[in-house]
């Protein structure tokens, strides 16, 4: 199959309906426009619906909705949209609706602006909304990954009937890259006896509910939640290494600043610099098991992020005291520079007393 | 001998939690009678609202989903545009759909949601413990209005059934009260008038049912009743609003 141009956010619209998602709601908000051009023109084509709502509060809601008559359904927006979408999402959570939610992140807090960023991580990755719970957090780093990461989304929600959240950033959204479509797609939608589609339709009664008022039958579904969050945190936890061969000196970044990074890493190894890289492609579950293997043999990290240290506080946790973790962050829609990694790079490679 | 009066089939053999007087149970038997006359009680889903409703989920015998507050018409949404040829309806109080749900209500209503609407007009926050609605009367003491409301402070009474009329999406709203035997017939006539429109795919249907509140009125239930009849009717009349030409349903 030949490569066609595509932008990142196409790519994830594409790749849903790939997945055989066929119901999208939501909110026009910049810099996820073109998804939901995308989605406008394409869901029609495959007997889809995207229906635009009244507000990404009314989206959200919509999402619960289509989720509990089983269907697979998306909404995608961006900070203060997402924001909006917190309450939604918390629900979602609680009454075990698997649903995918797109982030294309943008500068903030407040209103902030339209340009890059990564500033919702403890948002997605730490809950964002009320109560106990945990999304699924994917961030891709190409828009060929934004492509794939929709089918493998819409298969963790459905295994784990949870939100999964897909998370990229303007940049990445906007970006063309070529993109290989693959072949034949056959999707395999998982029966859902649990959905609310009429009592003709499944046996006896099916309710979706998070309200529990009594609170040894709420505790009782929080046990529920955290074992089911134990087992993805065991089974899902997924990252990318680049140059790690004995690296002392190891970059942790996600999304595109992963790729500024593999570019800093492989100025740095020319420089006889063994310095190397690992992506977090889940956010939660974090790649803890993984990054707290490399701890003994590393000298120092650096996460690079575009916010002002949010990932930092899980790398820490993974290397747990056995190697510095520094950060370095550009802000407010601010992309960090290659020249500016490398000199992170070069600084902590010197001994870096001063930090 | 013959038995002429049972329970119906869609509600559950189970007690309210309703206070004394409460008509929410009356609301409830209605809305599950209609559901056994139109034979959907295995293709109807509910969707329950926060506030005192919220255990519809317990007392209805079909499939029920549990919305955030104010959000069941965009929930119901969700489930219709999934399912369109289920029964989907929404039971609301006037917290959740008048105040924090205006939005969600408004904007189905906007474009034609083949859905029903079920709204409990009773002027007054029944479980948070009596704190003034977007309903409460002009004068009405709550405990967040313990001088009485006071349009100068919280402005006025919001009519729902009015603020619909003018929308081409909705088909059917009408106002009605479960005060009396005879206002029960007629609440029960416009229930399903509403199910029937969204059934015909006609487009969106709301029923307001005036309803009390004796706990948070600080009356007995005889005295809650008459309290509607005097003073809730006069600022919102029954009646059908909004109908769909003859013939059609």
């Amino acid at each position: 199959m030949s490569k066609i141009l595509m932008k990142g956010n196409e790519a994830i619209g594409e790749g849903a309906v790939r997945a055989g998602c066929r119901y999208f709601f939501g909110y026009p908000i910049t810099p996820q426009s073109e998804l939901t051009h995308y989605l406008a023109k394409r869901l029609p084509e495959v007997g889809g619906l995207f229906l635009q709502a009244e507000s990404e509060v009314a989206s959200i809601n919509m999402v619960y909705g289509a989720a509990a008559a089983g269907a697979r359904v998306m909404t995608s927006s961006s900070g203060p949209g997402i924001s909006l979408m917190q309450e939604g999402l918390s629900f979602l959570a609680g009454s075990e609706l698997p649903s995918v939610v797109v982030n294309l992140m943008r500068g903030g807090p407040g209103l902030g602006n339209i340009a890059p960023s990564q500033s919702d991580y403890f948002q997605a990755a730490k809950g964002g909304g009320h109560g106990d719970y945990h999304m699924i957090v994917l961030a891709p780093n190409t828009v060929q990954e934004m492509l794939d990461t929709m089918g493998n989304a819409f298969d963790l929600a459905d295994k784990y009937r949870n939100p999964v959240m897909v998370m990229a950033d303007g940049v990445m959204g906007q970006m063309m890259e070529p993109v290989d479509l693959g072949g034949d797609v056959r999707v395999e939608i998982p029966p859902k006896s649990w959905a609310t589609t009429g009592m003709a339709h499944h046996a006896g009664k099916n309710v979706i509910n998070s309200c529990l008022v009594i609170p040894e039958e709420m505790e009782e579904l929080n046990l529920k939640l955290e074992k089911k969050y134990k087992e993805i945190s065991q089974k899902e936890q997924v990252c990318d290494e680049y140059m790690l061969e004995g690296a002392d000196i190891v970059l942790v970044a996600f999304g595109l600043v992963s790729r500024i990074c593999m570019s800093a890493v492989e100025k740095a190894r020319a420089m006889g610099i063994k310095a190397g890289l690992i992506r977090p492609v889940t956010l939660w579950p974090f790649p803890a098991g993984f990054i707290g293997k490399t701890a003994d043999k590393t000298r120092a990290y650096l996460t690079v992020e575009m916010n002002m240290g949010q990932m930092i506080e899980d790398v820490k946790l993974a290397v747990c005291g056995r190697a510095p973790v520094y950060h370095y962050g550009r802000l407010g829609g601010m992309v960090p520079d290659v020249r500016d990694v490398l000199a992170e790079i070069k600084n902590l490679h010197e001994g870096d007393a001063g930090r | 001998m013959k038995k002429v009066f049972s329970r119906p089939r869609s509600l559950k053999d189970v007690p309210f939690h309703y206070c004394p007087g409460c008509t929410h149970g009356v609301a409830h038997r209605l809305v599950a009678e209609v559901i056994d006359e139109l034979g959907i009680q295995d293709n109807v889903i509910g969707n329950a609202p926060v506030g005192c409703a919220v255990f519809t989920m317990d007392y209805f015998d079909f499939d029920m989903i549990s919305a955030a507050h104010g959000r069941a018409p965009a929930v119901a949404t969700g489930v219709k545009r999934v399912l369109p040829d289920r029964v989907v309806f929404t039971y609301q109080g006037d917290g959740d759909l008048a105040a924090i749900g205006t939005g969600e209500f408004v904007h189905a209503a906007v474009r034609g949601e083949k859905i029903t609407c079920i709204f409990i007009n009773n002027a007054v926050y029944g479980m948070t413990g009596g704190q003034m609605a977007p309903t409460t009367l002009l004068g009405q003491k709550t405990k967040t209005t313990p001088y009485g409301r006071d349009s100068e402070v919280n402005g006025y009474p919001i009519k729902v059934c009015e603020m619909l009329t003018p929308l081409d999406g909705a088909a059917y709203v009408a106002r009605v009260a479960v005060h009396s035997p005879k206002a029960i017939i007629q609440a029960k006539k416009a229930i399903k008038k509403a199910f029937q429109v969204q059934i015909n795919g006609l487009g969106f249907s709301l029923v307001e049912i005036l309803s009390t509140c004796p706990t948070n009125w600080g009356l007995t239930p005889l005295e809650a009743v008459k309290w509607l009849d005097e003073n809730m009717i006069p600022y919102f009349p029954l009646g059908e609003y909004k109908v769909p030409p003859a013939g059609v349903i």
